[in-house]
């Protein structure tokens, strides 16, 4: 039987957890390989479209990470975020989007280590729960439509 | 209804308003919103339980600011429609005379927003029961029930947008939904398409919705969407303790933050 490799994306702001994730691989620390990550200046700057795009093109899994509180280059960029997940979360649940595909977390750029953990961990997650099936059936249906 | 229209005659005559947005009946007996504009067609405004709609969707309408200072008829969620669209910079303070109407149909008349805002500490509409208990069934449904029952709801939506039509909190010259580059949401009433759009909707209302109803009510296809953001309300009421259209001065709760704002899932 074919393994079952989850396809993440992450989404990370580019002062903290990008130099961070940096650091992981200078670091030398290993870690899995099914996380592709895609840079933004500020966590702040993630809306939650991107999210849904992300989903409906086949991601099973998704990381956001930034700044911790207080370390934001731009002052309020992550607290602004942090807000909205809070209310995403809240409505996507009404709508049976499943949360646990979606990791958030704060990851400084000094702290490699915690990144390749954040990672493994979401990793596992979505290998137990296996393809995002349900959104990705959904979503092809009118693909042909779309395109 | 007499009082109403008196005092619409009185207001248009001494030109302290130059319109007055109300409801009036049409030919078969429907309602529909008026924009009375001479002293004498005062007579056109009727106010019963058929009238519903909230009218603050066309405070920010350029055809009716062209008309100049408005007065509305007002329930209590056009009067929180009204103190949200302030807070907002939509309207200008005391920018419209609120011709109000209690919860029990009492006419009262709002000179200023202070006094709406003073009213308003007395209690806001509540959700009808049909809401309140579709929507606890909707809590304790698992995840996938919950999709299930979404999904079943939302293939009927024909993306006609009278839900952001009938929105008064819904006044952007352009929609997200309407660009084209990049496509956020595709132009077909597609499943996915449907659900981002309805949980987009819901975003961009969160804290700013004044639990009107309306986008329910307008819905032609009655796909209860008006739970989104009523949700989307709730959520932030328990976490930021912010309820919009009580006061013409509050900060917007999703471009306002707090440095303790509580969460338990960020890792």
């Amino acid at each position: 039987m074919e393994v079952f490799e989850p396809k993440i994306v992450a989404f990370v702001c580019n002062w903290c957890t990008y130099a961070g994730a940096d650091l992981t691989g200078t670091s030398r620390i290993k870690y899995a390989t099914n996380v592709k990550i895609i840079r933004f200046p500020c966590t702040g700057r993630i809306d939650f479209m991107l999210l849904m795009k992300a989903l409906s093109n086949g991601a099973d899994g998704i990381i956001v990470s930034g700044c911790h509180p207080n370390d934001c280059h731009y002052t309020s960029g992550n607290f602004h975020a942090r807000r909205r997940w809070m209310m995403f979360r809240g409505v996507a649940s009404y709508l049976g989007i499943d949360l646990r595909r979606i990791t958030f977390s704060w990851v400084s750029a000094a702290e490699g280590a915690k990144w390749a953990e954040v990672v493994n961990k979401a990793t596992d997650e979505i290998t137990k729960l296996g393809p995002n099936e349900a959104y990705v059936k959904t979503a092809k249906k009118f693909q042909s439509m779309d395109n | 209804m007499e009082e109403l229209r008196n005092r619409a005659k009185q207001l248009l005559e001494a030109k302290t308003v130059d319109v007055v947005i109300g409801y009036g009946e049409t030919l078969n007996n429907k309602i529909k919103a008026v924009f009375i504009r001479k002293p004498e067609d005062a007579v056109k405004l009727v106010y019963d339980e058929r009238c519903t709609q909230n009218l603050g969707v066309y405070l920010t309408k350029h055809e009716v600011k062209h008309f100049g200072k408005p007065a509305i008829v007002a329930s209590v969620s056009t009067m929180r429609t009204v103190l949200q669209l302030c807070s907002e910079k939509q309207v200008k303070d005391d920018g419209v005379l609120v011709l109000g109407v209690t919860l029990e149909g009492k006419f009262l008349e709002f000179p200023t927003f202070k006094t709406v805002e003073t009213f308003m500490e007395k209690g806001v509409q509540p959700i009808p029961a049909k809401d309140l208990e579709l929507m606890a069934k909707i809590e304790t449904m698992s995840l996938d029930e919950r999709w299930a029952f979404w999904q079943e709801e939302l293939q009927k939506c024909t993306k006609c947008y009278a839900c952001r039509a009938s929105c008064p909190m819904c006044y952007c010259n352009r929609c997200m939904v309407d660009y084209n580059q990049p496509q956020w949401i595709s132009v077909p009433s597609t499943e996915i398409g449907n659900l981002e759009w309805h949980l987009m909707r819901a975003m961009h209302l969160a804290g700013r919705c004044v639990n009107c109803g309306e986008c329910g009510r307008a819905c032609p296809q009655e796909i209860p969407i008006h739970l989104l953001t009523f949700k989307a309300s709730e959520e932030a009421q328990n976490q930021f303790g912010a309820v919009a259209g009580l006061s013409s001065t509050m900060p917007s709760t999703l471009s306002s933050w707090k440095p303790n704002d509580k969460e338990n899932f960020i890792q």
